[in-house]
């Protein structure tokens, strides 16, 4: 298939809208932020009962990167996997989020088991979820600057932070 | 209670006080969002609104409590010697695990994971390497005999997983002797882990490509030792403990989850199950040989605490007899693939080719390549689903490495096992949940 001819609409197969592509054998929906919820909550309603993980990847290092079906590549991405426990399937969903307005609806209301890797993943990426009841960090103390798996927050030359240690 | 912010305006991560609280955070913090209809939820925020605040007091479990099972830190809203409401506050035995994962190499990666659920180190180990060997191309070229060996150790270390639940539930409850024993157990499974891979814990044993090496000579006696030594000693444990009426009146009732609950928070592994949800990754979505092999799912009823413990003392004895067909069809081969990108030379070849030498040293110091993707691998560890997620941009370092961890998802059910409970049961709930915090914060 040639670059042009890569777009939502001429992917071969699409589900609630988002184009499916199939990821070493793994299958995947690219969803956009607008679709996202409805998506999720289309899933659900289709057997994908159970919000197994929910994660960020901050693609700040693969700025020439493409993806497939010609959507605009953003710095973030939150990659939620859901499962099926009645079918024995799971389906992962890619949802692109810009650095500019890191934000994402969140998931609570629908799965309410992703409360705590939504709050991970705002601790980890700075991703906030908007609508999500308690937006805090959950393993970085409550005093942290920065988020610490961005690819612009650099390994082992930090100062201390902790309070009321001497740095 | 002060909420610090310097530079940062999240705010505390503590349980609020009941006048602080407004209607959404109650309502998030009672489980009433479990896809309740509006008016029991307004019936459940009533009786919590009931208590006045003079009569409740906020206090701290842990991180320092014995009870805790590591650092983890639960506030607890009490009226007496009631729970009205629960927060789990982590992140004490967070070192950066996943950060660090991106600095090392996939051969390297495996002395990370390991290192997150220090209680099942073989299973951090597999699903990494499952991973790393699915987005290589070659998790279907992996040696029969590695594939076998893999599910030998993995059962091993569910089993040994398991006697230290045994062991922990066993002191969290005062029956002390159990504590002892379920260690003595566990010991014999690590003794018998130090001899095939040199650690008794964190091993770096299952790598991509297959293991570090081939079982020792006089492997199957040993194994046969520990499966032919467990069962008298699990019934002993099923008199002491089971059949007790102490025992009994201590978890029964206690903690209960229902199906619904659980799966809409994500709980998996023996919690998920004590629901009356027949779910393991092992039969319902098969990795390794896992459908060649015949073995029940233990499913409980009443998703209380006496249920989770039934469960993982007859998932031992099923982990056994998973071993026994193991021992039987383990067969002979290559433990590792020989696939020279991912594959070491043998030791014998260094002091004999150039070559071997140099390939050596390229593969231990710059690592492999691995093509760009990403991919999601889920197996079944004593605790829950255990997922890697991993994104590759073609580098010999991991892009992005997650771990799905089952306890960072379990331990969101505590607030639901304690509401209404008593504080002297907290410590049952927490034991049955079986948090190793390792993993938790990573």
């Amino acid at each position: 298939m040639s670059d042009s001819a890569d777009t939502v609409e001429n992917a071969v197969e699409t589900q609630h809208g988002c184009p499916v592509q199939d990821s070493l054998g793994q299958r995947v929906l690219h969803a956009s932020r607008e679709q996202y919820v409805s998506v999720i909550k289309a899933l659900a309603d289709e057997g994908y009962e159970m919000c197994v993980d929910l994660t960020g990847v901050d693609y700040l290092e693969m700025p020439h990167r493409t993806i497939r079906f010609g959507i605009q590549p953003e710095r973030f991405e939150v990659v939620v996997n859901l499962l099926s426990l009645s079918q024995r399937k799971r389906v992962r969903l890619r949802v692109q989020v810009p650095a500019a307005d890191a934000t994402l609806p969140t998931l609570f209301d629908v799965h309410p088991g992703t409360e705590a890797h939504e709050r991970e993943t705002f601790d980890m990426f700075g991703i906030v979820f908007t609508g999500h009841p308690d937006m805090t960090r959950i393993l970085m103390p409550e005093d942290w600057d920065g988020h610490p798996l961005r690819k612009d927050y650099s390994q082992g030359s930090i100062p201390v932070q902790f309070k009321g240690a001497n740095s | 209670m002060t909420v610090v912010s310097a530079g940062t305006a999240e705010g505390g991560q503590e349980l609020l006080s009941r006048s602080e609280l407004t209607a959404k955070e109650l309502l998030r913090e009672v489980g009433s969002v479990l896809r309740m209809s509006e008016t029991e939820a307004a019936l459940l925020a009533e009786v919590e609104t009931e208590a006045p605040e003079d009569q409740t007091m906020i206090i701290n479990m842990g991180p320092q409590h014995p009870s805790t099972h590591g650092v983890l830190r639960l506030m607890l809203e009490l009226q007496g010697e009631t729970v009205l409401r629960c927060k789990p506050i982590i992140g004490y035995l967070h070192t950066g695990m996943e950060k660090t994962g991106e600095a090392l190499t996939y051969m390297q990666g495996g002395t990370n994971v390991t290192r997150m659920d220090y209680l099942s180190p073989l299973n951090n180990e597999l699903v990494f390497s499952m991973a790393v060997e699915k987005l290589l191309g070659i998790d279907g070229d992996i040696p029969e005999r590695a594939v076998w060996m893999r599910m030998l150790l993995s059962e091993l270390n569910r089993m040994s997983s398991h006697l230290l639940f045994l062991a922990t539930n066993g002191m969290d409850l005062g029956a002390v002797s159990m504590m002892l024993y379920g260690w003595r157990e566990r010991e014999d499974v690590l003794r018998f882990f130090q001899k095939v891979t040199g650690l008794r814990m964190n091993h770096n044993f299952i790598r991509p490509g297959g293991l570090a090496a081939d079982l020792p000579a006089g492997w199957r006696d040993d194994v046969l030792a520990i499966l032919e030594g467990l069962p008298s000693r699990l019934e002993e444990y099923d008199i002491l403990m089971t059949g007790q009426p102490i025992w009994r009146e201590r978890l029964q009732g206690v903690g209960v989850i229902t199906a619904q609950e659980a799966i809409a928070l994500g709980a998996t592994g023996p919690i998920l199950r004590s629901t009356g949800v027949a779910w393991d990754l092992r039969r319902d979505m098969p990795y390794l040989h896992y459908d060649e092999l015949e073995f029940d799912v233990i499913v409980g009823q009443y998703g209380d605490a006496y249920d989770r413990y039934s469960i993982r003392f007859n998932e031992i004895r099923e982990s056994m007899r998973i071993v026994y067909q193991v021992l039987e069809r383990m067969p002979s081969g290559d433990f590792r693939i020989q696939n020279k990108k991912v594959t070491p030379p043998p030791r014998a070849r260094i002091d004999e080719s150039m070559e071997a030498l140099i390939h050596h040293f390229k593969i231990f110091t710059e690592g492999f390549k691995v093509p760009e993707g990403e991919v999601y691998v889920a197996i079944e560890s004593p605790r829950g689903e255990i997922g890697c997620y991993i994104v590759s941009d073609g580098s010999s370092n991991p892009y992005r490495m997650h771990v799905r961890a089952p306890s960072f998802v379990n331990i969101q059910t505590m607030p639901h096992m304690m509401r209404g409970g008593l504080v002297a049961d907290a410590v049952a709930v927490i034991s049955s949940v079986d948090p190793v915090l390792g993993e938790v914060d990573r």
